[in-house]
């Protein structure tokens, strides 16, 4: 964990509410794939938790959708805007479980953390299968980028604008996988727990207060004790979730 | 050179700087992020009788210069802070450390201070008597000067170390109450604790928080805890630790000149881990500019 400042170098949009934030500073302590930052913004009390899409030596990717005030106002930033981030929160996922063929699962926000994840699955070797869930063609998003990983990508979108129609669960159907890796709604998770046949990982959104397991604000049960989704998590294994 | 240390019945701190329970855990979170023996003490989670998981999330909500917590006292309980807890916080904090005890009845808060008043480390016990989110206990001992009374004598009866009374700003009259205290044989009184607040999600249209309510802290209350500390000063000749919105040097000194020996930081270590090392590292610069040569000697300073 780490508190440093961290210049904004690019802030575009990318799909329908959702943009991308390429910053510039210390990423020495954000080493899993899914872990998070925590960003201070003008005016706003508590900071904003949001998931690392990717992160080489001196260079932060975000991507994020505009849900509330402070990821709107997030949006307005420019180009040379400093922003005070804690970064290296939560555990991330453990690539150490995979198998020979993990599958990747994203559904809307919660794809960005499935990239720097897939890239350390492709370095380690594996045989990456990514599905992307939107609403509609015009959210989606990285479709090229997680190609350019060298995975396969399906995509899903629920009206049928692009790529297999319906959900990610649809789309699961005659994938051959030894292990899977999600991010994205609840609904989404509950369908991936009745159609998944093996182990995974699964990571968990919440309101925050701190972000680096202090304040208790945003604590789960799970069948190994409580567990706090901002330090324990947010990302928790298959078998020890209870929906 | 300045002086910032205080002391606090009978026992020196280097500073008055006190991180406040439930803003701190045991202490070992914040130890990853600087050394905590920098602190004056602090205050940890608030425990009690029996493992508790807490209130459902969501448990927290931003507000203009606050937020709002339900966390509804989450801890794995006394016997285990005493067997896991405390054994990692004295890895990590080698000064007197401030318990502090959330109850649902008069014996539970005995009971539970009572077994932490034995613990080497213990420098002080702080009973919590306003937790405003808890049903059926925490604030309804500290909303009557009759029930706080009765607490502080089960307290006092069963333990050895200091005890300060964490009052709950949630009254129609916290000087009564403060006053109740003392003559009941607390050693100091703590306050102040969360406002009672909420906020509302515009698109569900419902509480933003599971609880509906939650306690409000942060610079937004800052002006009540200082006006209540204030008129507490006056009117009790026990120490006072202050706090509500503490977040800088200057927010310390004018808690103490309001009246507070100490002064805790709550809040502010959510949003910036390293706020209370960086309060007591600004406060001799705040201090010269000020002309306080030491910290001691502005308490009450203001009346």
């Amino acid at each position: 964990m780490n508190q440093t400042i961290f210049e904004i170098k690019q802030n575009v949009r990318i799909a329908d509410n959702t943009y991308k934030m390429v910053l510039s500073g210390d990423t020495s302590d954000i080493c899993r794939p899914g872990t998070f930052v925590n960003i201070k913004l003008e005016g706003k009390y508590l900071r904003r938790p949001i998931s690392v899409c990717d992160a080489v030596e001196g260079e932060l990717t975000l991507i994020y959708k505009t849900v509330g005030e402070g990821t709107e106002q997030m949006s307005s930033m420019g180009a040379g805007v400093q922003l005070d981030l804690l970064t290296g929160l939560g555990n991330g996922y453990d690539i150490s479980k995979c198998g020979e063929r993990p599958l990747l699962i994203g559904g809307g926000v919660g794809v960005p953390p499935l990239y720097m994840l897939c890239r350390k699955l492709r370095e380690a070797g594996r045989e990456v299968t990514v599905i992307l869930g939107f609403n509609r063609a015009s959210e989606v998003f990285y479709e090229q980028e997680f190609k350019g990983l060298g995975a396969r990508v399906i995509i899903a979108t629920a009206d049928g604008s692009l790529g297999v129609k319906g959900f990610v669960t649809d789309a699961m159907a005659g994938v051959d996988y030894t292990y899977f890796y999600t991010c994205g709604p609840m609904p989404m998770f509950r369908a991936i727990e009745a159609a998944a046949t093996t182990s995974g990982q699964y990571s968990f959104e919440e309101r925050m207060g701190c972000g680096f397991g202090a304040c208790m604000g945003c604590s789960c049960k799970t069948k190994y004790g409580n567990k706090r989704i901002c330090r324990d998590g947010p990302v928790l294994e298959r078998e020890e979730i209870i929906w | 050179m300045v002086n910032t240390k205080v002391v606090l019945s009978g026992i020196e701190l280097d500073n008055p700087i006190i991180p406040a329970s439930g803003t701190f855990g045991y202490g070992y979170e914040f130890a990853e992020w600087y050394d905590i023996n920098c602190l004056g003490t602090f205050s940890f989670k608030g425990t009690t009788r029996d493992a508790r998981f807490g209130n459902p999330t969501p448990r927290i909500a931003e507000c203009t210069a606050g937020m709002i917590n339900a966390v509804g006292l989450q801890n794995p309980g006394v016997d285990a802070v005493i067997s896991r807890e405390l054994p990692k916080l004295k890895e990590c904090f080698h000064k007197p450390v401030m318990a502090n005890v959330s109850g649902f009845s008069i014996e539970d808060y005995a009971y539970t201070c009572e077994k932490l008043d034995k613990e080497a480390q213990v420098g002080w016990l702080e009973v919590n008597i306003s937790c405003p989110n808890v049903h059926g206990g925490g604030m309804s001992f500290g909303t009557s000067p009759e029930a706080a009374a009765e607490v502080t004598r089960a307290v006092k009866a069963v333990t050895t170390k200091p005890v300060y009374i964490k009052l709950s700003p949630n009254v129609t009259d916290i000087v009564s109450i403060a006053k109740a205290c003392e003559e009941a044989g607390a050693d100091g009184i703590s306050m102040i604790n969360t406002l009672m607040g909420m906020r509302i999600d515009l698109h569900r249209k419902k509480p933003v928080i599971a609880n509906r309510s939650g306690g409000f802290s942060g610079p937004a209350i800052k002006p009540v805890a200082l006006s209540m500390v204030y008129r507490v000063y006056e009117a009790v000749n026990i120490p006072i630790i202050g706090m509500g919105g503490i977040s800088s040097a200057e927010d310390v000194l004018e808690m103490m000149l309001a009246g507070a020996t100490a002064v805790e930081v709550g809040a502010a270590n959510l949003i910036d881990p390293m706020a209370s090392k960086n309060i007591i590292d600004d406060l001799p610069r705040v201090m010269e500019k000020y002309r306080v040569s030491s910290l001691s000697e502005i308490i009450g300073g203001a009346h």
